[in-house]
């Protein structure tokens, strides 16, 4: 199995060579930063991507096709594009606001994808209320949309913000007990721990039916999280024209697009890792020659593909399935879903304190 | 005539003349008793108000023509009233004894300036509010001087006008408030994805529910009424397939078989089945854009496509026979434009065999869905009374439980030879509106599957004057179109140019009653309900 931590150890160590240890960590603090921004800037891309073929998949489309081979260079037709764009301000906005609330969004986004356990070693925000730290960081999106909506002096942004509010702060709940069913069962809140407990099987295997249950629960609950269909009220193109973001343009605009697309690939991965493993590969105990054989495939490749798989069954349900209402989302969340999600979280408890899992 | 003794007896002072459909002339100051009498007495039961026409009879006066029919005893009759004060036309309005007056009497309003004693909300409809005159009297002046085109913004007023008498007879006009300050009023359209087309609403919302709406119509009006009284009749049959143009099959039909039956022209069995099949051709056509734009109005991108991409079948095979797509230009008064292509029968027959397993699709994919269906069920329910007081015809009407097809009240063409069911249902809700739109898709390829093998030989054109002349009189005829009954009234004084064309409008009855059943519902039951009531705005504007 690689571990990614002998590349980072080389680099500290060639680093601590060359300066006093205070500005290697600075160095070392803002490289990682780039790193984190420029692949959460890839993922956006290929995730927009993977969006079009798939939907067009779905529709029986071809999706982009003209700008390079299998359209790809349509991405970066389409990100130049919204560089150059007029940022417009609108009148009788709260200036301030207004132009803080992308921030405040894209914010919440990169702390969130920061506590992503990409690989072995690969792992930037990680300590041992990990879980805790990501359900606090990715609530902050709300704030920026909350205020987008308020800011804008639109009523149909207003709209689309109390709903991405009451909508986002419910489900933040099933989203945490399903988590929450995890950690009981793992007895830890830090992802690389998570994973590493998934060495003997998957969580998703190990803890059978309430872990199936939880996860269940928490894609519908993250896909209503993220605001994609059928959840997809706050922005409801054909009843808010597009909802809080509506008055935005250029980068703006871009950066609520592209958060969107990436908080879905942090729910996604999220989900891989707490329930399908994350990096760690398919092992069966007691099949050892397997085990190795699966050892032999890199642990980002797992993670890459496992995370692909939730984005891919997500999009699945946002291009099938018509909008739901708002309080028939509030209904579904509330009398549904938190009941089932607490009942389960004392069934995977029961489980625990009687050993029935594997 | 016993209808005249009855109606003699409840008012005085009518008078009757007898023919096709009885006329009946009403003073101004008896109408409001003689329309309450005529909806509420029980051998009379006039209770559906098919059309309401603004008149400028000259000398006579300006007036309205109004047309009625029972729904219980199927019966017809025409009621005019005039009035022959030019400077301050007045008129009771029958707006409460029929809903369907409401909209149209501020139609009449806008065109004639016929003030209508105590309707609840005298405004223009189409026009702008600063707009000068009214256009469709006949002495009209149309210099620019007096409406250049205005580069201002029309301000919305929150106002509205209520005339009533007061006690010695006068008319007094009172402000109305629609909206009051401290409402949130949202603005929908007429830039908006859903209204599928340049149609307004004002809702005023709490929270996330509507409290009332107003509609504003206009945005696509291009006064096509009034161009009608200046073209000659093959020239008006050009602006048909611009009103609804998901029926321009249809709505050309009714006006050409208007013009024929005016004429007495006699039609090839072969013409009859042509109009027939491209009649149904164009209404499975509609439904299918209906069920498309419906599944993307509630968020189902996907269903739409499949939709799309089925509707291409039957443009390709209109494209073949007529040339277009979607303006067709296919009936002529006698006939039509050009024989159907050799291929067409083929290309029909295999068209419906690759539909009726779509269809199946179609109800796997969203029928089905427990999202579609909740969102569905038990929103917008209009009741059958509703539906017959504001004359909401065509599916809307038919998933009220009020059959009111044209084919069969008024069978035309081959409807009455053909057999067919009419689909019907009574919950009035947005389903049953969804689901009759969806079984009319099948009913309709079984009268396309009994006509489209026995089209009879014969000419498609019947040889007709250079110039086209419709004889002295009032003519109305009404096919069912793609969302309703579309009927066209023409008064001719025997020129080349009828003196008077009126088209009744499938949508204008729709948008009327959106106001009563989106009240309590929510803004996403708006986009729902709009969808399923499947209106067309040009077909509202005219």
């Amino acid at each position: 199995m690689f571990d990614f931590s002998v590349v980072t150890n080389w680099v500290h160590g060639w680093l601590m060579s060359l300066m006093p240890e205070g500005l290697a960590i600075l160095v070392e603090c803002i490289l990682i930063g780039l790193g984190v921004l420029v692949l959460y800037a890839v993922i956006a891309m290929m995730m927009i991507f993977m969006e079009r073929k798939v939907c067009g998949a779905f529709q029986c489309r071809l999706g982009p096709n003209r700008v390079g081979p299998w359209g790809v260079f349509q991405l970066f037709a389409d990100v130049i594009k919204m560089l150059i764009k007029e940022v417009i301000a609108i009148r009788h906005s709260d200036r301030f606001l207004y132009n803080l609330a992308p921030y405040v969004v894209i914010l919440g986004s990169v702390l969130a994808f920061a506590c992503i356990p990409f690989n072995k070693g690969v792992e930037v925000l990680d300590f041992n209320v990990g879980v805790f730290f990501f359900m606090a960081a990715s609530s902050i999106g709300i704030v920026g949309i909350l205020l987008a909506g308020w800011s804008s002096n639109n009523k149909y942004s207003l709209i689309g913000a109390m709903r991405s509010g009451a909508q986002m702060i419910s489900y933040e709940l099933s989203v945490g007990l399903s988590i929450l069913t995890i950690v009981v069962l793992t007895d830890t809140m830090q992802f690389s721990e998570i994973v590493e407990r998934q060495a003997d099987g998957w969580f998703i295997f190990k803890g059978h039916i309430p872990a199936l249950i939880a996860f269940i629960i928490y894609l519908i609950a993250g896909n209503a999280e993220v605001n994609r269909g059928p959840f997809d009220l706050p922005e409801a193109e054909s009843e808010l024209t597009a909802g809080y973001h509506t008055e935005y343009s250029g980068m703006h605009f871009g950066l609520f697009y592209v958060a969107e697309f990436v908080n879905l690939f942090i729910v996604s991965s999220i989900a891989a890792t707490v329930f399908l493993g994350g990096w760690m590969p398919l092992h069966v105990p007691g099949w050892d020659g397997f085990n190795q054989v699966m050892d032999y495939i890199p642990g980002f490749i797992w993670f890459f593909a496992k995370a692909f798989f939730v984005v891919w069954l997500l999009m699945w349900i946002k291009w099938t399935f018509p909008r739901l209402r708002i309080d028939q989302i509030l209904h579904l969340e509330w009398k549904i879903l938190v009941p089932i999600g607490l009942a389960n979280l004392l069934l995977m408890t029961v489980c625990v304190v009687f050993g029935w899992h594997f | 005539m016993d209808i005249y003794e009855k109606i003699t007896a409840l008012v005085p002072g009518v008078r009757l003349e007898e023919g096709a459909t009885p006329t009946l002339y009403v003073e101004p100051a008896s109408l409001h008793e003689a329309a309450v009498a005529l909806r509420d007495h029980a051998e009379l039961q006039f209770d559906f108000l098919r059309s309401l026409t603004g008149m400028d009879w000259g000398e006579e006066g300006l007036g309205v023509v109004y047309h009625l029919e029972s729904t219980r005893l199927g019966h017809q009759l025409v009621m005019r009233t005039a009035t022959a004060d030019r400077e301050h036309p007045e008129l009771p309005t029958v707006c409460d004894v029929w809903k369907a007056a409401e909209l149209n009497e501020r139609e009449v309003y806008d065109y004639y300036g016929v003030i209508f004693i105590n309707h609840p909300d005298m405004r223009r409809l189409y026009l702008r509010d600063d707009w000068v005159g009214y256009p469709l009297r006949k002495d009209f002046d149309e210099s620019e001087e007096l409406n250049p085109i205005r580069m201002t913004n029309e301000e919305s007023s929150d106002f509205t006008s209520v005339y009533v008498k007061d006690d010695q007879g006068h008319t007094v006009e009172t402000k109305q408030v629609l909206f009051e300050d401290d409402e949130y009023v949202v603005n929908v359209g007429p830039q908006h994805p859903a209204t599928h087309g340049v149609l307004r609403f004002r809702v005023s919302l709490d929270g996330e529910v509507i409290r009332k709406l107003h509609v504003h119509c206009g945005y696509i009006h291009r006064g096509i009424e009034k161009m009608c009284e200046s073209l000659t009749y093959p020239q008006t049959l050009a602006l048909t397939d611009r009103l609804d143009y998901l029926g321009a099959m249809q709505n050309r039909h009714a006006l050409c078989m208007c013009i024929e039956q005016a004429m007495g022209v006699e039609l090839p069995e072969r013409v009859q089945y042509i109009r027939t099949i491209m009649d149904e051709l164009q209404r499975i056509d509609s439904h299918l854009l209906f069920f498309s734009t419906f599944c993307m109005d509630l968020g189902a991108l996907t269903a739409f496509f499949y939709g799309f991409r089925d509707r291409e079948m039957i443009l390709d095979i209109f494209e073949e026979t007529t040339g277009g797509r979607l303006i067709l230009n296919y009936n002529t008064i006698g006939g039509v434009q050009a024989d159907i292509h050799p291929d067409f029968v083929h290309k029909v027959k295999k068209f419906i065999a690759y539909m009726r397993p779509k269809l199946r699709e179609y109800h796997e994919v969203f029928t089905g869905n427990v999202i579609a269906q909740e969102r569905m069920k038990g929103v917008g329910v209009l009741s059958r009374e509703d539906a017959i007081s504001f004359g909401a015809t065509g599916g809307t009407g038919r998933a009220s439980g009020w059959a009111c097809d044209v084919r069969k009240r008024h069978p035309y063409a081959m409807y009455g030879k053909v057999e067919f069911k009419e689909i019907v249902f009574e919950e009035g809700d947005c389903f049953a509106r969804y689901m009759v739109r969806m079984k009319e898709i099948e009913e309709s390829m079984n009268i396309i599957e009994q006509l489209i093998d026995n089209i009879p030989a014969g000419d498609y054109q019947v040889k007709m004057k250079p110039v086209i002349r419709v004889p002295e009189g009032r003519y109305y005829a009404a096919v069912e179109g793609s969302r309703g009954e579309f009927g066209a009234y023409i008064e001719s004084r025997g020129d080349k140019y009828p003196y008077r064309l009126k088209f009744r409008s499938t949508g204008l009855p729709l948008i009327s009653c959106l106001d009563t059943i989106t009240r309590g519902g929510k803004i996403a039951d708006l986009i729902a309900i709009g969808g399923t009531l499947d209106y067309v705005v040009p077909d509202i504007d005219r």
